[in-house]
């Protein structure tokens, strides 16, 4: 099931609702590509609050959506990652290296609007 | 023993079957949700194996109870290229898949037994089994 992508400001956020397969993910990582560049958005917000696993490929592909979206001038931020899914991470080895991280989406939001603050002095 | 419940790997929507039996069976056993977690984690990571190198497969699960405990045993089954040298395939950070090289590894970590079988040509079984803590 694709993952609908909601433009809010110069922010996208994806809230994943239900488990996804591999070929989700990489729509969702192309999805990211296309929409940072076409809102000129500045900040990409995914909420996994409702998985209740992060494998190797999701959290390879979280990754990627990272860096993809950081070569085009936006921040990306994984929120709602659940206790035992950092715990299991953590277990096996799986790390979200290079990526930001909030509790839930408020402090989301308030990460992503403190990064573009801090950008606005930035040479465009 | 109750009956085993065999996911058969095809897609990697059947991943996401396979991992969700496996929280089932674990649930039942009277696993932690942490425990849960980290069983349908790396019930994820071998059947992903399946389907990145072998194409197809299946995953058998079946819940253990002996002498009092219980638990879960989940046997990955392909009849793929094979593994050359299973002892690499083990090591942190190693991968020919393009990928980070922890799923194998980080499944056998988190199981209380684990057993890899394989060799070119013939398949992989990967046997793995986590009791109730």
């Amino acid at each position: 099931m694709a993952v609908p992508i909601l433009k809010q400001g110069d922010v996208l956020i994806a809230s994943i609702q239900s488990a996804l397969s591999d070929q989700d993910l990489v729509q969702l990582r192309d999805d990211f590509a296309d929409q940072v560049g076409r809102f000129r958005s500045r900040g990409i917000i995914i909420d996994v609050t409702a998985l209740d696993v992060l494998d190797s490929f999701a959290t390879r592909t979280l990754q990627s959506i990272a860096y993809i979206a950081k070569l085009r001038g936006a921040s990306t931020v994984v929120v709602g990652i659940q206790p035992d899914v950092a715990f299991a991470m953590v277990q096996l080895g799986l790390s979200l290296e290079g990526v930001a991280t909030a509790l839930d989406l408020e402090e989301g939001l308030a990460h992503t609007a403190a990064i573009a603050k801090q950008g606005r002095h930035r040479v465009r | 023993m109750s009956a085993e419940v065999c996911v058969s790997i095809e897609r990697d929507t059947d991943i996401i079957t396979a991992r969700q039996r496996g929280r089932e069976i674990a649930a039942a056993a009277g696993f932690s949700s942490t425990d849960q977690t980290i069983t349908a984690l790396a019930i994820s990571e071998i059947a992903r194996n399946i389907v990145t190198y072998a194409q197809r497969g299946k995953v058998t699960l079946s819940r253990l109870d002996e002498g009092g405990r219980s638990g879960i045993l989940i046997v990955a089954q392909d009849d793929g290229p094979g593994i050359p040298d299973t002892e690499l395939a083990l090591r942190d950070g190693y991968s020919t898949g393009r990928s980070l090289g922890v799923g194998l590894p980080g499944a056998k970590r988190v199981m209380d037994e684990f057993e890899l079988v394989s060799a070119p040509g013939k398949g992989t079984t990967i046997t793995m089994k986590k009791w109730r803590r």
